[in-house]
C-alpha cells in the first residue's frame, strides 16, 4: 500500500495529499458553523439545534447524541444550500460576482499547504514535519496568500452593485491593511529569535516548533506564548481582526450593514463565503498554535519525542515509537490546540459587543501598531545583546 | 437640595485596553455557557400553569354530569369581540334538569376573535363557562378554529361545585310548598 502510494509520481502523490487535506478541512470548516451556533446558544442558555434526525435512523441507539448536538441539521443546511436556487441578482457584475465566493476559497485552502500539522520521529530520532509543502518561506507564504484573501471580500462588495455590500467590501479592505502590519510586526521577534547569527535562515513554522520542543534540561522548550506574551497578544487581536471576527466583525455587521459583503449573495455561494471564513480561522488558529502555543508537544518543556518516549517506558509497548503512532499523537495534540484556539474565537464572538468603524482603525493604527513596533525594538535589542 | 457632584474617575491602563473587562465577560459567558439551559423544549416539556391562568374559555357540567349553562346568553352579550354565538333551546324532558327552561341548542366560540378577557366567566350567573388551562389551539381552517358546544364541553369538563344553586332552589321551592 505504502509501497503503492510511493510509487506513483511525485506530483500525483502531492495532489492526493491535498485532496485528503481539503476533504478533512472543507467538512470541518463546515462543522465550525454548527459549533458557532451551538456554542451560541450554550452561552444564550438555549440548547441549540437538536430536533433534525432522518426517520429511518431513530431506532439506532445512542443516535440521540448525535442528534442533540445538531449535526443532522448541519447535513440538512449542507443539502439544502446546495440544491437550493442560486439567486442571480440582475444589477450585479456576473464574472466577479461569481468569481468572488471562488476566490475567498482558494487562498483559505492555499495556506493549508505550507502548515505542518504534525511530525514523527524519522530515521536517526530526527524530527520530520507532516506537512503537504515543507518550504523555508513558511510564515511568510502564509501571510502572502491569506492577505488575498480580502481580494474576495472587495469584490463581492464591488461586484453586488449595492450600497451596503460596497461599505462591507471597503470596510473590509481598510481593516485587513491595517491589522495585518501589526500582525506581521508582532510575529518577527519569534524569527529573529530562533535566526541566531551564523545558522542558515529560515522562516519555516516547522522550524519555530523545534525551537519550542526542547526540555527543562536542555534549557529551551519554553513556548513562545511565555517569553513572548506582548506578541502573542498582538498577533491574537489582528487575527480575530483578519479573520472578521467579533469584536471586528466590521465588514459584515449585521445590524449596520445588513450582510455587509455577503448581503446580495444565497445559497452555495453564501456558503461557501462561510467555509473560507471557518478555514481561515482555521488556518490562523493553526499558525498560531504553531508560532505561541508549541505546535504539537503536549506541554511546555515536554516535547513530543520525550512523550513518546515516556510513553513506550511506561507501558514497554514498542508500537508508541512507530512513526505512524508518534504521527498521528503529533497531529491529534496540534488539532487539540487548533479546537481549542476555535473555541476561544467563538466563545469571545458571543462575549463582547462590535467596535465602532473608527474604534477599529484607532486601535489598529493608533494601539496596536506602535506596541507592535516597540515590541519588535525591544526584542530586536534584547535578542542582540543575548546572542551576541 | 444638596447637589452632590460625582468626579468621574478616569480609566485606567489596563481598563483602557479593554483586557480585563472582556476576560470578566468570557468568565461570565463560561458560566452561562456550563450553566443549564434556562429554556423548556416544548411539546415534551410543558410549563407549569398558574391558578387564575386565563386559557381557552370552556363550557363545565356540575359534578352530578349536567349541563350548567341555561342559555342565558349575558356572556354572548357581554364578549368585546363577539366570539361568542349561542343558540338557545327548550330543555329536553328527562335530562335531570328540570329546574331550568333553557339550555343551550348550540354555542359557538370562535377561538379566532376570542381575546381571553374572561368577562364570560365573570358575567356567568351559573357558573358555566370557565377560562381554563389549556394555552395552545391551532387548526387548519378558519371552520376548525370555532369550538362548538361538544368540543367545549369535552375541554371544559367538570369542575367542582361549591353552591349548588339548583338543589338549594329545589330545597326552597319545596319547602316553601309552591312555585317560588
Amino acid at each position: 500500500m505504502s509501497n503503492f502510494f510511493f510509487g506513483l509520481p511525485s506530483l500525483v502523490q502531492a495532489l492526493l495529499k491535498g485532496v485528503v487535506v481539503i476533504a478533512i478541512v472543507f467538512p470541518v470548516a463546515a462543522a465550525c458553523s454548527m459549533a458557532e451556533r451551538k456554542v451560541c446558544a450554550w452561552i444564550q442558555r438555549r440548547p441549540g439545534p437538536n430536533r433534525t434526525i432522518p426517520p429511518m435512523l431513530t431506532w439506532i441507539p445512542g443516535i440521540g447524541i448525535i442528534q442533540r448536538l445538531g449535526l443532522f441539521q448541519l447535513a440538512a443546511d449542507g443539502g439544502k444550500f446546495l440544491f437550493k436556487e442560486e439567486p442571480l441578482p440582475d444589477h450585479v457584475n456576473k464574472l466577479y460576482y461569481t468569481l468572488a465566493p471562488v476566490i475567498a476559497m482558494v487562498p483559505a485552502f492555499t495556506t493549508l499547504t505550507v502548515v505542518p500539522f504534525g511530525a514523527y520521529l524519522g530515521s536517526g530520532g530526527s524530527l520530520v514535519p507532516i506537512v503537504l509543502a515543507n518550504v523555508d518561506v513558511g510564515i511568510l507564504a502564509v501571510f502572502a496568500v491569506a492577505s488575498l484573501g480580502i481580494y474576495s471580500l472587495i469584490l463581492a462588495g464591488w461586484a453586488s452593485n449595492s450600497k451596503y455590500p460596497f461599505l462591507g467590501g471597503v470596510r473590509a479592505s481598510a481593516q485587513l491593511i491595517s491589522y495585518e502590519l501589526s500582525m506581521t510586526l508582532a510575529v518577527l521577534p519569534i524569527f529573529l529569535w530562533i535566526n541566531e547569527p551564523g545558522s542558515t535562515g529560515s522562516l519555516s513554522l516547522t522550524r519555530v516548533v523545534e525551537f519550542q520542543s526542547g526540555t527543562w534540561a536542555s534549557g529551551g522548550g519554553e513556548w513562545f506564548l511565555f517569553t513572548m506574551p506582548v506578541s502573542a497578544l498582538i498577533f491574537a487581536i489582528a487575527l480575530f481582526a483578519e479573520t472578521n471576527r467579533q469584536p471586528f466583525d466590521m465588514p459584515e455587521s449585521e445590524s449596520d450593514l445588513v450582510g455587509g459583503f455577503h448581503t446580495e449573495y444565497g445559497a452555495f455561494k453564501w456558503s461557501l463565503f462561510f467555509v473560507a471564513e471557518y478555514a481561515n480561522m482555521i488556518v490562523g488558529s493553526a499558525v498560531f498554535a504553531l508560532l505561541f502555543l508549541g505546535g504539537w508537544n503536549l506541554l511546555p518543556w515536554v516535547p513530543l519525542a520525550s512523550m513518546v518516549g515516556w510513553l513506550h517506558h511506561a507501558t514497554g509497548w514498542g508500537i508508541w515509537l512507530h512513526p505512524l503512532a508518534v504521527g498521528l499523537i503529533s497531529i491529534a495534540i496540534f488539532v487539540g490546540k487548533i479546537l481549542t484556539t476555535l473555541f476561544v474565537f467563538m466563545w469571545v464572538r458571543w462575549t463582547v459587543p462590535r467596535f465602532r468603524y473608527d474604534q477599529v482603525m484607532k486601535i489598529g493604527w493608533q494601539k496596536l501598531l506602535p506596541l507592535s513596533i516597540a515590541n519588535l525594538v525591544a526584542y530586536a535589542i534584547g535578542i542582540a545583546i543575548l546572542q551576541k | 437640595m444638596a447637589v452632590i457632584q460625582v468626579k468621574r474617575k478616569s480609566l485606567t491602563l489596563m481598563e483602557r485596553t479593554y483586557l480585563p473587562q472582556i476576560l470578566g465577560a468570557m468568565k461570565t459567558t463560561l458560566g452561562y455557557l456550563l450553566g443549564p439551559a434556562e429554556t423548556m423544549e416544548y411539546p415534551e416539556q410543558r410549563p407549569a400553569i398558574p391558578p387564575g391562568y386565563r386559557g381557552v374559555p370552556t363550557l363545565i357540567k356540575d359534578p352530578n354530569g349536567r349541563e350548567k349553562c341555561v342559555s342565558c346568553q349575558l356572556c354572548e352579550f357581554v364578549c368585546p369581540p363577539k366570539a361568542i354565538r349561542i343558540t338557545p333551546g327548550s330543555v329536553k324532558p328527562g335530562a335531570g334538569i328540570d329546574q331550568v327552561e333553557k339550555a343551550p341548542q348550540a354555542f359557538d366560540i370562535d377561538m379566532l376573535r376570542c381575546i381571553y378577557c374572561g368577562l364570560c366567566e365573570e358575567v356567568c350567573p351559573e357558573e358555566a363557562i370557565f377560562l381554563q388551562n389549556q394555552y395552545s389551539m391551532s387548526g387548519y381552517s378558519r371552520a376548525e378554529m370555532v369550538n362548538h358546544k361538544d368540543r367545549l364541553y369535552e375541554l371544559g369538563g367538570t369542575l367542582p361545585d361549591s353552591h349548588f344553586k339548583w338543589e338549594v332552589k329545589k330545597a326552597a321551592e319545596e319547602a316553601s310548598g309552591g312555585h317560588h
